[in-house]
């Protein structure tokens, strides 16, 4: 098998902002939110096509929400943008009422999420966003994974109707998924085949499995990674097909240990397919000022952390 | 119709009202008894509507209540008016009902458009909608009632920000301003000050209303309507009575949320003529 390279670096942001410019272009019910972070969120593009359908709401994130369920209500299809801070513990109230209790479709576009967010801090870090927004009844959560998915599933959310949180993040990042694919909510991709153990990574962390990948293989460790774009409704039928052939596991995010994708991977394997499974996410900690790359390797979520975790898992096998 | 229809309709919302909370021993019948004649004069006289109820509301006037506590009155006044069966009141707060305790769309009741509840949500929901009926050229107005006590929360003036600032003159927003709170007057708990003046320097056209005067609530209505599309949103402050009807329980914030026992029930229900039938 041909290893995975990029092609180009670019933000997941960036992706956002050409996807929402191209849906917003083709469909117009899309309308778009912004709580005062329209160039952090890439939104000028949509803003400048079509500023009718576009809502400066300043900085009042809860009005944001209602505004949102509002809209959607008289049938439009409202993507709210801001940072996943501000985009998820700030009003999930607002968002637990007015969207997911009321099955409005909402589409939460959140960026900055994570350690990757860098020098600003753990403020503006979110690390739980996955976690709150996966327990909401009825809500898909997705987390692409570069440049080129985070544009396809900007696209593809405005097909789905009911309420979904899209996440990604600020920094500079591989690009390698194909920049013409059609995005599936909730279909996991097979990225790289392997026999020894299965890796589940999702958003930025799906890149540092592949790096990992690399090194495992050069040990002679085989490595399958999927992707799971989509952590909510997990494809279930993809984890255990990878699981059923390499039976041991590890899941890469970018999010606390608690609550996110490694725990639906958990909870699925406890119930159906119990193997052993090591975590790379943030262990029960904020984080602090720095670089993307430091704080990735300082809070355990560098290369070396994804080689680490697939040598542990592989000693429990 | 008539005031005097009016009136009698709002009697008999009054007496389900009582009705609805009594048998289940729970519910907020203060609030509700003191907006019944505002409900009953909005669904039946004020605002153009379909209860055979389209979610999207295109080309009618929408209603949003954003203190949902005060679900009864809406329950009653939406049944009595046509969007769903009046026996199916006596289901209020019961389990497998759509008649929530607090209002939802999730068991999909004809009239609920958000559900709301936990407060301050509705007036930026009702915002959105307006939006929206301004993008589709959609003429009709749309209405949210707030509680006072419910000014208390921050999203209350974002949204209040947010409408002056862009303009949002498809809105009337009407609050409750009975003058109570669970805990209290509000002017114990939390006061709301100069409510006016805050409405104004926010840039709103203010409006008041006697809530309790079916003339005046007909009156003060439509000067409000006729109001939007000046570049300003509107707000009628409502004085009403909360338990209003009700003589116990007017006067004091007790009755907000508390339901009647048997005798008190009588007693309530010996003050409400039975006009259009009981469920």
């Amino acid at each position: 098998m041909s290893e995975i390279t990029a092609y180009d670096k670019k933000a997941t942001r960036d992706g956002f902002g050409a996807g929402l410019a191209e849906i917003g272009a083709s469909n117009p019910d899309v309308v778009a939110l912004c709580a005062d972070l329209v160039g952090s969120l890439k939104m000028q593009q949509f803003i400048k096509q079509s500023p009718e359908r576009f809502f400066q709401v300043g900085i009042a994130e809860a009005n944001m929400m209602g505004i949102a369920a509002g809209l959607a209500t008289a049938g439009k299809i409202p993507y709210t943008g801001t940072f996943a801070n501000f985009s998820t513990g700030r009003v999930y109230d607002q968002i637990r009422q007015s969207i997911a209790y009321s099955h409005k479709n909402v589409k939460i576009c959140a960026s900055h999420a994570g350690l990757t967010l860098g020098e600003d801090g753990a403020t503006h870090q979110i690390l739980e966003d996955v976690g709150m927004m996966k327990m909401l009844p009825g809500m898909t959560v997705i987390n692409p994974c570069d440049y080129a998915q985070t544009k396809a599933a900007t696209i593809a959310i405005a097909e789905h109707h009911g309420p979904v949180y899209l996440r990604f993040g600020r920094p500079g990042w591989p690009v390698f998924t194909p920049a013409d694919q059609k995005f599936e909510i909730g279909k996991a991709l097979h990225l790289q085949s392997g026999s020894d153990v299965s890796i589940f990574a999702t958003g930025h962390l799906v890149w540092n499995s592949i790096e990992a990948a690399k090194i495992l293989a050069s040990e002679g460790i085989s490595v399958e990674i999927i992707n799971i774009h989509t952590i909510k409704p997990l494809d279930e039928e993809a984890v255990l097909d990878s699981v059923s052939k390499t039976g041991a596991v590890v899941s890469a995010e970018e999010h606390q240990r608690h609550g996110g994708l490694g725990d639906s991977i958990a909870q699925l394997l406890m119930r159906k397919m119990p193997v052993p499974m090591e975590y790379v996410a943030v262990n029960d900690s904020f984080g602090e000022s720095g670089k993307p790359a430091q704080l990735l390797d300082k809070y355990g979520l560098g290369v070396n952390d994804v080689v680490t975790a697939v040598k542990n898992v592989l000693k429990r096998k | 119709m008539t005031i005097d229809q009016l009136e009698k309709t709002a009697s008999q919302v009054r007496r389900d009202i009582i009705r609805m909370v009594h048998a289940v021993s729970s519910g907020h019948p203060g609030g509700s008894l003191g907006c019944a004649d505002f409900f009953t004069a909005m669904y039946f006289e004020i605002m153009d509507h379909d209860p055979s109820f389209n979610m999207d509301g295109k080309n009618e006037d929408m209603f949003f209540l954003s203190n949902g506590h005060i679900s009864p009155v809406w329950y009653s006044v939406l049944a009595r008016s046509g969007y769903f069966p009046v026996p199916e009141l006596s289901t209020f707060r019961h389990l497998d009902s759509r008649l929530q305790g607090h209002p939802a769309t999730h068991e999909g009741l004809p009239g609920i458009r958000v559900a709301s509840g936990s407060l301050g949500q509705g007036l930026s929901v009702a915002i959105g909608v307006a939006l929206s009926k301004r993008l589709n050229g959609d003429d009709k107005t749309v209405y949210c009632l707030t509680g006072d006590g419910e000014l208390q929360e921050g999203q209350i003036w974002e949204a209040v920000m947010y409408a002056c600032h862009n303009k949002v003159d498809n809105l009337i927003a009407v609050v409750d301003w009975n003058g109570q709170q669970i805990d209290g007057s509000n002017d114990d708990v939390l006061t709301l000050g100069d409510l006016p003046g805050k409405w104004e320097s926010f840039g709103w056209q203010v409006m008041h209303m006697d809530g309790n005067n079916m003339a005046d609530v007909l009156k003060v209505m439509a000067e409000a309507k006729a109001a939007l599309g000046n570049g300003k949103p509107v707000v009628v402050l409502m004085k009403t009575e909360m338990g209003q009807g009700v003589d116990y329980m007017m006067g004091t914030h007790a009755w907000h949320g508390k339901a009647p026992n048997d005798e008190l029930k009588d007693k309530a229900l010996a003050q409400l003529e039975e006009t259009l039938g009981d469920y």
